[in-house]
Order: structure tokens, then C-alpha cells, then sequence
């Protein structure tokens, strides 16, 4: 996978070497069964971008999680002057958690208002045969980032 | 027979399930235990301190009520109504019969061990705790075994002290012994430990407490599948259990208590049924159980877990406790050769109840791959937080065994973990 779509950049420069949600789905297609599925996922997670440490405090925790999420949603003023645009950070204990959390950030991170609105995550989680995950009973943190998002760029723009 | 199994860790040395014992039999009962999950992975429950799964005659009750009897109880005159009552009021008799509780009118239905804890609480503590009173709670208890207690504390100021647990799992008894004096009006203890097995010895604690002259609750939630219950031989003043861990449906349970005592308590939630004669002067109650039973109670709830009950008297109870016990023994063994597992709660003669962590992976992702293995345990704090705090962890992963579990399915969890290694390590 390269690194290259615009969306995964990290704002502050730093590396980010997610792949699209384009490569993701490509990647998830040549997999076969459950297992390599995971790891797949659980790989997807390490490469997340790095959650500043300043910002495990208590304010960004996700409560009521089966493990320990901490989640930062911003809408940054663009450099050029152009339209603003979600920066979402997340991280978990959990590496499937990380997994389905770095495959968020490929289809929201870096999108304005109006394309994040326009995005329908448990469509894509769907194709991605991983939906369950999605279910508020899993309690895992990836319901309360997709609501974030909602509440954040329902408005904006 | 389970210390001769913990001290040697070879599962093999443990005396094992009786010969007499058909766990194929029992298990071809239980019609939820032959489907499949995630297309046509076999199910290998092991959540069966949450809920367990029910035989077809429990089924059968349920569905037979409502298909043939459905009534209101102890008010129409109609010949559903008086079958309905005679179902109804001979589940409470089975209740009684398998509580070995003398009057049957001392079983009260209730929605489950918290509604029965909750009864207690509000009808029996509230009235009678004054500041300065103490309750003895264990570290262990559920939260519904500690809630409602708080909540007496909160409205009458007497406090809470609680019983040390050991680092096995076991209670502290000389710490139990060093919190009881006259200050001490209510001892509430459960019975079997939810989140780690432990079958606490509440005869010998029960006796302690009359010492001071301190009245009696045991949580009998995780216990009544497991181990014969004798509320005489407890000499408990209280005991409430839960229908749908021993076999029955959900939302029924029973507290038992003395009959004499429950007719000098007041009763907390008014209603229908519970009464003798209402005025708007005045409403004289009814005599207990009705008393405490306000409402149209769960009537097919009250006949399944009958049913169900009637189901595990008809069983070698000597037998299962034997089968429980060699699953006990034998998970812990297996489980012991995990790489980096940590057990929580190993005390001696416990339930088949394995709570623990390892140092490889995290307690979510284990609990994803061994959901699609088909393998059903439960993360989380079980309700327990005071105990997961006691043992400085936020979580366990648990698996929990009924009389239908087999060595085979905790051959098949150590698998399910040995995979969960490889694809987490």
C-alpha cells in the first residue's frame, strides 16, 4: 500500500502511511476468511497516525468502552485559505480497535464539512463484511467517533 | 477433589466427570447448544454465569402457558384463570421444595436476585438501620448485592464495611470475623462469585453473623445451578435467586424469607394483589407473599422456572456438582499452560468460573477472535468493580461453564487463545 492519497496526510507534516479507503477495499477483496481479515485489520492499526500524548486526558475518552479509547475531532483552518477540514485523531488499547479506527480516518480525515456529511460509514464497513463491529453493543469506541464526526460537520460549512 | 487437582497440574489426574454421568444426554436437551454462528462455526457457549441456555421442557412450559392456560392470576373466576392461579401457585410450591424452604408462602417471586436484594433493602433495612448500624458486604458481591445497600445507607445513615478477599479469591474469614460485633445488623453475601468462582462457605459465615445477632442475606444467583440449596441448613434469614442462571427463563427470580418476619415488614411498592382492603383512608396489606407481589407478576416466568427447577431435582445433582468440578480442575489446568496467562480467583473448590488476562494481547481482540472461533466468553468488569480493583485490573476475560460444558469446549477455548496468540503476539 503507498501513502499517498491526501486525505491520510498528517497536518502537523508528520508521516502517515494509511492507505485510501479505495486500497483499503482492494485489500480487503484479495483476503480470504476471517482470519487474515483481522490481521489485515490489526495491521491497518499499527499504522496509525501517532495520538499526541497531551491529549490522553480524560476530556477525549470515549466512555462506556469494552477497551480504552481516546478521541480528538477538529475542523482545521486550511493553510491555502480553503475550505477547513476534519483532522481526527483516535487511538485504543485494542489492536482490532486501532484497525477499525485507522479504516475512520481514511474515509473522514482530511474531508470538509460537506464531504464527511456526505459519507456513509456503515455502508462502506458493510462492504467490508465488518459491520458487527459498528453495532453499538460492541461498544468499542467507533460509534461515538462517527457521532463526533456527525455532530461536528452537520453544522459546519 | 478438586485440592487433589490443584495441587497436580496434569488435567489427567483429576477424578473426573462420573462414569454415570451422560453429558451427550444432557446436552441434547438444550436445542440452542446444536446451532451454529458465523456461518456454520459450532457454538461452544462458555457465558453461562451471564445467562444460561434452557432444556426444551422449560421451552415447552413457557410456550404452553400462553398457548393453553394464559390468565390472569388470583382474580378471574373463569377456568383459565383458576388453572392459571393452581400453575402459579404450584411453581411456588416447587420453589419451596427446592429451597427446602418450610412454608411456601415465604417464596416471593420477584424479577431476579436484584429486585429480590432491592425488597430486602427497601422493606426490611430502610425501617430497621439506624445511624451508627453497620452492614457487612464482601468484596466480591455484584453490584446489585452492594447498590441497594448504599441506597438504605444514604436514607437511614448506618454504613458499609466490607470482608477482605484474599489473593486466590477466597474470602478473608479473620477479617470477617474482626468486623463482626454488635454494631452489625445485616450480613449480605453472595453465595458463588460471579466474576471468579469462589463458592464462599456462607453456612459457617451465616453462623458468625447470628453470633452478633445480625440478620442474614445470601445472593444465591451464580449457586442455585450449582450446589443443592438448603435455606434451613444456611439458617439464612434471606436468600434470592435468579431463574435464568439455573436453567429457567429471564425475568423471574424469588427471594425467600421467614415467613413471620416478611409479615412484620411493610411493603414498598403498592399496587394490585398486595392488599387486603383499600380506602382512600386507608389500605390495610395482605399477608405475604402476596403481600410483596404487587401487580400482575411474570406468570409464565414463575411456570418456566418451576419447570426448570422440577428439571434439575429430577437430575444426579451429586453428579453434576462432580462434572462442574472436574471442568473446574480441568480448565484451570489447561489454562495454566497458556503463555502469559494470569488467572484471577484460583481458590480451592470453586465453580467452573475462569476469569483472566494475558500479557500477549488485549482482552477485546481475544474476545473478536475467539468469537469467530464460535467460542462465546464474556470481557468486561462483570459487575464487580470493587473486586477487579481489588486485583488492580479493569477487566477480565471470562469463561464460565453450566453442567452442559465438556472438557472438549475448554480444549477448544485454549485453542481459540493459542490462535488469538499467533494472529496478536
Amino acid at each position: 500500500m503507498s501513502g499517498s492519497d491526501a486525505n491520510a496526510r498528517d497536518a502537523a507534516g508528520a508521516t502517515v502511511a494509511l492507505p485510501s479507503i479505495a486500497e483499503i477495499e482492494a485489500g480487503f477483496e484479495m483476503l480470504d476468511g476471517w482470519e487474515e481479515r483481522f490481521a489485515y485489520v490489526i495491521d491497518l492499526g499499527r499504522r496509525l497516525p501517532a495520538f499526541p500524548e497531551a491529549a490522553r486526558v480524560e476530556a477525549n475518552r470515549v466512555h462506556g468502552c469494552q477497551s480504552t479509547v481516546f478521541l480528538t475531532i477538529d475542523l482545521v483552518e486550511a493553510s491555502d485559505g480553503g475550505e477547513p477540514r476534519l483532522r481526527a485523531r483516535a487511538v485504543s488499547d485494542a489492536s482490532i480497535v486501532n484497525g477499525l479506527i485507522a479504516i475512520m480516518l481514511s474515509l473522514f480525515d482530511g474531508r470538509t464539512a460537506a464531504e464527511a456529511q456526505a459519507i456513509d460509514a456503515n455502508d462502506v464497513v458493510t462492504r467490508l463484511g465488518l459491520e458487527s463491529h459498528l453495532s453499538p453493543t460492541r461498544r468499542n469506541g467507533l460509534h461515538a467517533l462517527i457521532d463526533r464526526i456527525d455532530l461536528l460537520t452537520r453544522h459546519a460549512g | 477433589m478438586t485440592t487433589s487437582a490443584r495441587s497436580t497440574p496434569d488435567p489427567a489426574a483429576t477424578h473426573g466427570t462420573p462414569a454415570d454421568f451422560d453429558v451427550a444426554a444432557l446436552r441434547a436437551e438444550f436445542p440452542i447448544l446444536h446451532r451454529t454462528v458465523h456461518d456454520g462455526v459450532p457454538l461452544v457457549y462458555l457465558d453461562n454465569a451471564a445467562t444460561k441456555h434452557k432444556p426444551q421442557c422449560v421451552i415447552d412450559a413457557v410456550t404452553d402457558f400462553y398457548t393453553r392456560t394464559n390468565a390472569n392470576v388470583h382474580r378471574g373466576l373463569h377456568a383459565l384463570g383458576e388453572e392459571a392461579t393452581a400453575a402459579y401457585e404450584a411453581a411456588r410450591r416447587t420453589v419451596a421444595r427446592f429451597l427446602n424452604a418450610p412454608d411456601p408462602r415465604g417464596c416471593i417471586f420477584t424479577s431476579g436476585v436484584t429486585d429480590s436484594l432491592n425488597l430486602v433493602a427497601r422493606a426490611w433495612a430502610e425501617p430497621t438501620l439506624q445511624k451508627g448500624d453497620r452492614i457487612v458486604l464482601t468484596t466480591m458481591e455484584h453490584h446489585s448485592n452492594i447498590v441497594p445497600w448504599q441506597m438504605a445507607c444514604e436514607r437511614t445513615g448506618a454504613e458499609i464495611v466490607v470482608v477482605p478477599v484474599l489473593d486466590d479469591g477466597s474470602l478473608d474469614l479473620d477479617g470477617y470475623a474482626a468486623l463482626l460485633d454488635e454494631r452489625v445488623k445485616l450480613v449480605s453475601m453472595v453465595y458463588v462469585s460471579n466474576a471468579l468462582g469462589t463458592v464462599n462457605p456462607v453456612e459457617q459465615m451465616i453462623a458468625m453473623a447470628k453470633d452478633v445477632g445480625a440478620v442474614t442475606v445470601v445472593d444465591a444467583a451464580q449457586a442455585s445451578a450449582h450446589v443443592p440449596i438448603d435455606v434451613q441448613t444456611l439458617g439464612c434469614d434471606f436468600l434470592g435467586m435468579t431463574a435464568h442462571k439455573a436453567y429457567g427463563p429471564t425475568g423471574t427470580g424469588v427471594l425467600w424469607g421467614d415467613v413471620d418476619r416478611l409479615a412484620s415488614m411493610r411493603p414498598y411498592r403498592g399496587g394490585g394483589e398486595m392488599i387486603e382492603s383499600v380506602s382512600f383512608e386507608g389500605t390495610t396489606y395482605a399477608a405475604p407473599p402476596s403481600r410483596f407481589e404487587a401487580g400482575t407478576p411474570n406468570m409464565a416466568g414463575a411456570i418456566g422456572l418451576a419447570r426448570a427447577l422440577e428439571w434439575l431435582m429430577a437430575q444426579d445433582r451429586g453428579a453434576i456438582l462432580a462434572h462442574e468440578r472436574d471442568l473446574a480442575a480441568y480448565g484451570q489446568a489447561r489454562l495454566a499452560d497458556v503463555d502469559g496467562l494470569r488467572p484471577i480467583g484460583t481458590a480451592a473448590g470453586k465453580s467452573p468460573v475462569f476469569s483472566f488476562l494475558v500479557d500477549w494481547g488485549h482482552a477485546y481482540d481475544i474476545g473478536m477472535v475467539l468469537d469467530r472461533a464460535g467460542i462465546a466468553v464474556r470481557t468486561g468488569h462483570h459487575c464487580t468493580e470493587p473486586l477487579m480493583r481489588r486485583f488492580g485490573v479493569a477487566a477480565t476475560m471470562r469463561a464460565s461453564c453450566a453442567a452442559y460444558n465438556t472438557r472438549e469446549e475448554l480444549d477448544a477455548l485454549v485453542a481459540g487463545l493459542e490462535r488469538a496468540r499467533t494472529m496478536l503476539a
